[in-house]
Order: structure tokens, then C-alpha cells, then sequence
């Protein structure tokens, strides 16, 4: 009896072992091309990119700064967030060498479908809020961005709170990585520096 | 028992959905959308054959006391290998049914199925039995899927009619799960059983 579990057991973890060799590769090249296809879609074309990686709130966060005939022409920060309706948030959010944002992509998301996933649409309310504009000019709570309902304005989606603060708290890990990359200071100083109080406040003013 | 009427069986008199209902947990949770459901059915469907197969081959071998945790090895293997297969080749595919691929080791159909008829039965009959109880369950989670997806956001297979804004999204969210479900089922069995 403990003998054929045994075997069962033994064939079956073979079996899926197999596999796992198998596939361990494709997979890896599956989800490598879905990130450049991700930087790809939020920046002007480049011929070179260079990645820096940071830890931001012991996430890790990848800039991507893209190139081309030795010009920069934008960076690409892959960030994340764990406060999603359903867990992880990813997103690949290209900023231009001035600061504006320039596009969004959802990387991966698991969020409550019809409701939640709306913030991978094109021109959702989350990313018109932000789209051409820079991050520093928009009205900020404890200097990050925040949805309209926590005193912010950042548009969030009907229905979907807990998706579009997850979406927007991503991108505040990404403006902070773009910006530690910019300017070489350390990710976190840029939360909590005396400058981003300053732009807090020009901001609550332009109002 | 006639080949045909295996297959049918699985579809109408024994449909693991409305009739056994059995597995309701990924049935109510991946029915947000018509084609959530259907890929969600397809995939029980592939691990549905290919488990009852191989338990109705191995179904001597395996003593009684211990077929159950034997049953759930081979069935956990299946969805393990059809989840990085899915995953290394079909990377598009995987990222809106990766979630749903585990939930599957813990749906009772296919352990029901093993249990019931496979361990019981020939190879060919328990391949038959896959096909038919797994295109019932597929069949009934894309009209569900599709039921919530026209009322709760005004759109089928993704194909919107630009009246998301009036529809009631109670039916999207786990609640209108449960109402969809229990109509049809009522509805189903009072046409089925005649």
C-alpha cells in the first residue's frame, strides 16, 4: 500500500519535474518579452537601454533608462504595489526626460474583472489624470499623489477604490525611482525630503 | 453503455454544474466574464480527460485505502504541468486564466469524476465521461459568465453595447454569483426534467 504511494508519488514529481526543465526557459523569455514590450509601449523608440535596480518600501523597482543615438530619450520604471484589491499591482510607467508622464501600461494585476481591471484601458479616468502631465504640478497628500476621495486629484475609477489608490500608489513608487535616478539620491529621500514638502505646497496653492 | 450517450449524459442528465452541483467555488468565482468562464471550463476540461484517463488505467494497481490521496497526486500533477506549459507557450492566455489554473486541483468534479466513474470504468469510457462532463461544466460557466457579464457590465465575450453605465455591477461582484446561479439552475432543471 505505502509502497504504490510511494511509486505514484515518485512518477508523479518526476513528471513535473520534467517539465518544470522543459519549460523553465520559455517561461523566463515569456516574461522578459512581456517587460520590453511593456517599455516599448511607454516610450518614444530608443536603441539602448540601461537598467538600474532600487528598493523601494522592500519592493523591488526597476528603471529602465532608454537611449537613443546616446540622447536620453525617457525612462521606463517598472513598479509595483502589494495593496491591490486582489494582491500584486504591477505597472511600467514612462516618464520623459522633463518629468511628464508619459504612458502607463498594467504589467500584471488581478483585480475584481469589469470593475478593477478598467485601469488597463486605454484613457481610463487614472491615467488621463496623470498622462502628459508632471507629477510635481499635481495636488499632493504627505507629497505623494492620491485619488480625489483621499483629498488628491487623481480621478479613480467607479466602483474600484481599493484598485485605483493600489494603481496610484504604484506610480508614487515610480516617481520616486525616477527621480532618485535622475537626480542620484537615495529612493527614499524623495519621499520624505524637505523638497517634496516645498512642492506640496505649490501644489495645495495653484489650486 | 453507448458511447454517444456518455458524452450527453455529462452535458444534460449529470451536468456537474446544475445537476451534481459540484466544484461551485471556481463556478462562482470565475464567472465574472463569458469568456473567463469558458476558458476556466476548457482548461478543467484538458485536466478532466487526462485525469480520468490515467486513473482508469492505474485503477488496479491502486489499493483501495489509499486511492483517494493517489487520485489527488496524479490530478495535482496534471494542473502543475498544464499551468507551466500554459505559461512557457501560451504567456497571453496565462495571464488572465493564471490565477484560476490552481483552483482546479481543488475542484471536486475531477476527484468526483475519478471517484465515480473512472475508477470504475475502461480507458475509452473514462476519456468519453472527461469530454462530456467537462464540456457540461464549460458550457454552463460560459452562460453564466455571459449572464452576469450582459447584466452586471453590459457586454458579451468583451464585445460592449455602451450601456455599462446602467447595468446593475451587483452582478459582476460575488453576490449576483450566487442569484445567476441559483435562476439558472431552477431554470435548467425545470426544462430538464421533463
Amino acid at each position: 500500500m505505502v509502497a504504490v504511494l510511494f511509486c505514484i508519488t515518485l512518477i508523479s514529481s518526476a513528471g513535473v519535474g520534467l517539465v518544470n526543465m522543459i519549460t523553465v526557459e520559455p517561461i523566463a523569455e515569456a516574461k522578459q518579452k512581456a517587460v520590453n514590450d511593456a517599455v516599448l509601449a511607454v516610450l518614444p523608440a530608443f536603441d539602448n537601454k540601461e537598467i538600474t535596480d532600487l528598493e523601494i518600501d522592500a519592493m523591488p523597482i526597476k528603471v529602465y533608462t532608454a537611449t537613443a543615438e546616446g540622447k536620453t530619450v525617457g525612462y521606463a520604471v517598472e513598479s509595483m504595489t502589494k495593496s491591490g484589491f486582489n494582491g500584486v499591482v504591477k505597472l511600467m510607467v514612462g516618464f520623459a526626460p522633463s518629468g511628464e508622464v508619459l504612458n502607463v501600461n498594467v504589467i500584471q494585476q488581478a483585480e475584481t474583472p469589469g470593475l478593477g481591471t478598467k485601469m488597463c484601458d486605454e484613457g481610463n479616468p487614472l491615467i488621463s489624470s496623470i498622462k502628459g502631465q508632471n507629477l510635481e504640478q499635481k495636488k499632493l497628500v504627505n507629497g505623494v499623489l492620491a485619488v480625489t476621495k483621499d483629498g488628491g486629484d487623481i480621478d479613480a475609477l467607479t466602483a474600484a477604490t481599493i484598485s485605483s489608490r493600489a494603481y496610484v500608489d504604484a506610480v508614487n513608487r515610480a516617481y520616486m525611482a525616477y527621480k532618485s535616478v535622475t537626480t542620484g539620491t537615495e529612493p527614499t529621500d524623495v519621499a520624505t525630503g524637505a523638497s517634496t514638502v516645498e512642492h506640496t505646497q505649490k501644489g495645495g496653492n495653484n489650486e | 453503455m453507448n458511447k454517444l450517450s456518455i458524452i450527453l449524459k455529462g452535458i444534460i442528465k449529470e451536468n456537474p454544474t446544475f445537476v451534481l452541483v459540484l466544484g461551485m467555488c471556481p463556478t462562482l468565482g470565475t464567472t465574472t466574464s463569458a469568456e473567463n468562464g469558458f476558458g476556466m471550463g476548457v482548461a478543467t476540461m484538458a485536466v478532466l480527460i487526462m485525469s480520468n484517463f490515467v486513473i482508469s488505467l492505474i485503477k488496479n494497481l491502486i489499493p483501495d485505502k489509499v486511492r483517494i490521496p493517489a487520485f489527488i497526486v496524479v490530478i495535482a500533477s496534471f494542473v502543475t504541468i498544464i499551468q507551466m506549459l500554459m505559461e512557457a507557450y501560451v504567456p497571453s492566455l496565462y495571464a488572465s486564466l493564471g490565477v484560476f489554473i490552481p483552483l482546479i486541483v481543488v475542484n471536486c468534479i475531477i476527484l468526483g469524476r475519478a471517484e465515480a466513474f473512472a475508477s470504475k470504468n475502461g480507458p475509452l469510457d473514462s476519456i468519453l465521461d472527461g469530454v462530456g462532463i467537462g464540456l457540461g461544466f464549460t458550457l454552463s460557466l460560459t452562460v453564466i459568465g455571459a449572464v452576469r457579464e450582459l447584466l452586471g457590465s453590459g457586454s458579451i465575450f468583451g464585445f460592449s453595447f455602451g450601456i455599462a453605465d446602467y447595468m446593475p455591477l451587483v452582478f459582476v461582484l460575488a453576490p449576483g454569483a450566487f442569484l445567476v446561479l441559483g435562476y439558472l439552475m431552477a431554470l435548467f432543471n425545470k426544462f430538464a426534467k421533463k
